[in-house]
């Protein structure tokens, strides 16, 4: 459980990085928290031949709400939100999700970013950035660009990021006082990747769904949104439509089989966590 | 003042805490590192393994040619149509399980190692493995080893004349069948030596975690043709063992045989995935209960046949038999079992061996036997307390239908306090209640024994080749009035040395800080086998209070020549020698007196052994939980543990306490959340604690502990060892609890890890049923 050698850079600007990033090539690899990079090195299963920590990029310590969008720095901990970083629906949910992310050592070290950079399917703030409709912006050679959420998820481990880039920040709309989010997971210790998760948004109009998004996280390759299930809420109380949301959800994901839970199981807690999840909205 | 039964603060833990302890890993701070290669295939022929090209300086290679001629690993049974399999030190032609160390490669770090381990050439061609019992069994399988043709390494077979007309005639045979799923004991530190050669001596002086090191030492020297007098064998602070420590294994050789080879020193410390894949597993087990019953409930007759996954080796020196020959022996636990007829096989398979992990098979035929009364109470209609009491041993000693003595327990007494604290009928109705609402609660009984400090002749009667069970304690007193106490037995983390100095300090009126255990050390305390089976406190214990009387015995003669009065005359109690008549002596001034005057006293010394070999005793134990079920996700929250525990006299209740809250965790573990899993190919699927999934704290729930105290005849400090019954008990009383939870869907839970999954499959098929 040692790494292969690897060369190491700590470079002081996003510049500097991309020029690393430029320079290395697919040999290259951003760390930031390492948490999940630095083990599977440990493995070999990661032998990435250059390390470039950001660690010392100031330009990438930030967390700030402005105008409406709360913008999340590269070296933003998970730690950073366990306390509601805005008031309103969204910096609640955040708070909520961050105590299931790991254990309180990794959420020390461990990024938001690096989360959505890594993009494990399993990752909360994958989904949880994804049912927001957030915004990722990648610093590459000409600048940067912007990326939606929906467009960043294309595989297991695998993103839209282009070799030679590398993800600076991440903006997530801060809804307004109109939203209700909640979110479940069922893992089977604390601080496990969750088996199945979901994360929900809801705009109510007089008790009503107005609008709906609903992300599943844990359960294929990459989290996805589950836009039946998100549709079967529209012009209903959300408390009575939850269960057939859940339904919908559950008969619409593609779950994968693994040692820790077979497909038809997680079919069956995509339903419950659906549910519970709408039912944390409503109570937050 | 009276030093046993205090709840003393262990004198070990200060400088754990501190982080001062000294594991291996810090003895082998500047050796040479080793690194295995592993087998990556379950069963294969080796068709090409040489060194890397480029080795740099300060790195060697070996495989089995470099090693040569050594012994290979061949624990013997004299009974039970074992089958005695080989295990060679590192393999010459064939693998038989993944993750079997095949070569080494020693380098200047183990990072470096393991660059040159991935340089290594290793070809294997690949054949069909057996992986799981029925496969290793179905006729026509290829043979594991050609020494046990059909793949069974040992078998046991038993049946009393009356068994098969009680069941031809019993009212009701309830018949179930188990799993219990393949565990890694997961010590917090895993295996690991560090081997240094004495250059002038030549003697080599091995570090090493383990539970054994005389055996260790033994078995090394006959492997490697050495005289057992240059090999020095030390545990140091050890993180935990289980059992799993018990064993030779063969990493441990080759750095014995790298030490004396290059006259140098050399260490391996072991990963987290070399133990969870290469160390050693358990309880991969298959059980076919059935119990006939009479009309009341009086259990007539049992019937077990066991199936135990040995894997591809036996383990040295408690071969593979030790977990089917467990469960053929002492099945029938704490009941009264007038007839029973039993077949226990221990299955090959190319799988990592078994070895001894804490309770052995005892969690699992606890889980069989418990779950058997609590189905038989529900098809007689029953109380699930009743069907117990009308048969558990209530008169002692009692004969066991295997020939065990069953020594004074509190069988009944035990179910009845855990009945009373856990106020069944309030529970029910809560119970009602919730159910009301959509809510699941169940209760769970577990009643077992645990048979424990069991001397020689126990072991001789499973015919093992290797028989453990003596122990030897040499004491002394220093000439400023301090105690040293050499123990054979090896404490990994149960507290002994301030244990067995409480004990001690009562016998000679000093404070037990007066005493100093020294354990561990091959060149220091005398040949004993070391801290398994809840032995230490039973044999240790009695050794060391024997010694201790006998030193008793100098010090009041040494005393009664200076006070002038008579040995029967002196009392030894707050560091004094005293007379009837007043007049005492300091035990330190006395001391001194005896070691540097000795002209007056004819050459007499303070010096003591003793000796120890007990028939073995039985703690016993019920244990209960309250469990609320989520039938939705099959989330298990335990909502009350509760133990009633009887060990005998309790030397240091904090300890005893510590000791059932580890083995209830690691039962909870099996239980709900640990398996390794394997795949068809041979392949563990569960090689990291992301995947192994090993409770934390977060999953423990608060444990409540109650002590009987009955003293059995059978042990010499009236106590009784209680390592093991924490981790016995709690499957059983988990599973009952989530089957009582889940009985309005019709479930009925047979296997463990009972895991969500598990649980919901379980559901869905009753559902699917109804």
């Amino acid at each position: 459980m040692k790494p292969a050698a690897f060369d190491y850079h700590a470079p002081r600007t996003v510049e500097e990085a991309v020029a690393l990033l430029a320079t290395h090539g697919e040999e290259a690899r951003i760390l930031a928290g390492g948490q999940s990079l630095v083990p599977t090195m440990a493995f070999r299963m990661a032998r990435p031949g250059v390390l470039v920590d950001i660690n010392r990029i100031p330009d990438l310590a930030f967390l700030r709400a402005e105008d409406g969008i709360l913008r999340i720095g590269a070296l933003t901990r998970h730690a950073a939100f366990e306390k509601p970083v805005a008031p309103g629906p969204v910096g609640a949910l955040l708070a909520r999700v961050a105590r299931h992310i790991a254990h309180a050592p990794i959420r020390q070290r461990g990024t938001f970013c690096g989360s959505l950079a890594h993009a494990d399917p399993a990752s909360e703030w994958c989904a949880t950035t994804l049912a927001l409709s957030g915004t990722l912006m990648v610093a590459g050679p000409d600048g940067q660009r912007a990326v939606a959420a929906e467009d960043w998820f294309q595989g297991v481990f695998t993103t839209a990021i282009a070799p030679g880039e590398m993800l600076a920040e991440v903006r997530l709309p801060l809804l307004g006082p109109d939203w209700r989010c909640g979110f479940a997971e069922f893992a089977r210790r604390a601080g496990d990747f969750a088996l199945a998760m979901a994360v929900v948004a809801l705009r109510l109009d007089a008790g009503r769904v107005a609008e709906a998004r609903i992300a599943l996280g844990g359960i294929g390759g990459r989290p996805e949104l589950a836009p039946d299930a998100a549709a079967a809420l529209i012009g209903q109380l959300p408390r009575d439509a939850a269960q057939s949301s859940a339904e919908r959800a559950a008969a619409g994901c593609d779950p994968q089989d693994d040692i820790h839970a077979p497909a038809d199981y997680r079919r069956d807690l995509v339903r419950v966590m659906v549910r519970r999840a709408i039912e944390d909205a409503i109570a937050a | 003042m009276n030093w046993v039964g205090r709840r003393l603060r262990r004198f070990e833990d200060p400088a754990l805490l501190r982080g001062e302890g000294r594991f291996t890993a810090d003895v082998a701070v500047g050796a040479r590192a080793v690194r295995f290669l592993r087998s990556p295939v379950a069963n294969g022929r080796i068709t090409a393994l040489r060194p890397p090209e480029d080795m740099p300086p300060g790195s060697l290679f070996v495989s089995a040619a470099e090693l040569g001629a050594i012994g290979t690993i061949r624990p013997m049974l004299y009974r039970f149509a074992y089958r005695a399999v080989e295990q060679p030190i590192l393999p010459a032609d064939r693998v038989h399980f993944v993750g079997q160390a095949v070569a080494a490669i020693v380098a200047p770090s183990a990072a470096m190692a393991e660059d040159l381990l991935e340089a290594v050439t290793f070809d294997i061609g690949s054949e069909t493995a057996l992986v799981a019992m029925d496969d290793a069994l179905h006729p026509g399988a290829p043979a594991v080893h050609a020494v046990a043709p059909g793949n069974v390494a040992v078998e046991g077979v038993m049946e009393s004349p009356e068994a098969a007309a009680a069941f031809a005639s019993a009212p009701h045979v309830v018949e179930i069948a188990l799993r219990s799923r393949r565990q890694n004991a997961s010590p917090m530190e895993g295996r690991g030596g560090c081997a240094q050669y004495d250059r002038a001596t030549g003697r080599v002086r091995l570090t090493a975690s383990v539970q054994m090191p005389h055996m260790l030492r033994t078995g090394i020297a006959e492997l490697l043709s050495m005289p057992e007098a240059d090999l020095q064998v030390i545990a140091p602070d050890v993180g935990g063992g289980f059992g799993q420590k018990m064993a030779l294994f063969p990493e441990y050789a080759v750095l014995v045989w790298l030490a004396r080879r290059y006259r140098g020193d050399f260490a391996w410390i072991e990963d987290r995935n070399e133990n969870l894949i290469a160390s050693a597993h358990s309880r991969d087990q298959e059980h076919r209960l059935r119990g006939a019953f009479a009309a009341d409930g009086t259990l007539l007759a049992l019937e077990a046949d066991i199936l135990a996954n040995v894997g591809a080796f036996s383990a040295y020196p408690t071969t593979c038999g030790v977990e089917p020959l467990m469960a053929f022996a002492e099945y029938p636990g704490p009941y009264k079992v007038p007839a029973y007829a039993a077949r226990a096989r221990g299955v090959l398979t190319h799988t990592c061996p078994m070895a001894p992990y804490r309770g052995v098979s005892r969690p699992v035929i606890t889980f069989g036997l418990e779950r058997l009364m609590d189905v038989a109470a529900k098809r007689i209609g029953i109380d699930p307390v009743a069907i117990r009491r009308m048969n558990l041993v209530d008169s002692f000693p009692h004969r066991s239908a295997t020939g065990l003595t069953l020594d004074e327990a509190s069988y009944i007494e035990t179910l009845d306090d855990a009945a009373q604290h856990l106020d069944i009928p309030a529970f029910r109705e809560r119970q009602k209640a919730a159910r009301a609402q959509g809510r699941y609660l169940g209760l769970g009984l577990s009643v077992f024994n645990e048979r424990t400090g069991y001397g020689t002749p126990a072991f001789a009667a499973r015919g093992m080749g290797v028989v453990p069970g003596y122990e030897v304690v040499d004491i002394a007193m220093t000439p400023n009035g301090e105690v040293e106490l050499r123990i054979g037995a090896s404490p990994h983390g149960q507290g002994l040395r301030t244990a067995l100095a409480q004990l001690v300090a009562d016998r000679l009126g000093i404070a037990p800080e007066s005493v100093r255990v020294i354990h561990g050390d091959t060149d220091r305390t005398p040949y004993g086998w070391g801290s398994f089976a809840s032995r230490a406190m039973v044999i240790s214990g009695g050794a060391s209070q024997e010694a201790a009387d006998k030193l008793a015995a100098r010090l009041r003669a040494a005393a009664a020549k200076i006070l002038q009065s008579s040995a029967d005359d002196i009392t030894l109690r707050d560091g004094e020698a005293v007379a009837g008549n007043g007049s005492s002596i300091a035990l330190a001034a006395l001391a001194k007196q005896v070691h540097q005057r000795s002209d007056l006293f004819d050459g007499f010394n303070l010096a003591e052994s003793a000796h120890y070999d007990p028939p073995g005793t039985f703690s016993n134990a019920c244990h209960a939980a309250i469990v609320e079920v989520d039938p939705e996700t099959g989330h298990v929250r335990i909502e009350r543990y509760l133990v009633v525990e009887d060990a005998g006299r309790i030397i240091n209740p904090l300890i005893a306490d510590g000791q059932v809250r580890g083995g209830v965790a690691q039962g909870i573990a099996n239980a709900l959340f640990e398996e390794i899993v394997i795949a068809e190919d041979g392949n563990i699927l569960t090689g990291t604690l992301a995947d192994y999934t090993l409770p934390s704290a977060m999953e423990i729930p608060e444990i409540e502990i109650h002590h009987r105290e009955t003293i059995s005849p059978f042990t010499l400090t009236g106590a009784k060892g209680l390592g093991e019954g924490g981790s016995i008990g709690a499957p059983a009383a988990i599973a009952n609890a989530i089957s009582d939870a889940l009985s309005p869907f019709g479930v009925e839970l047979f296997e463990i890890p009972a895991t969500p999954p598990r649980i919901r499959a379980a559901i869905r098929a009753a559902e699917a049923r109804a």
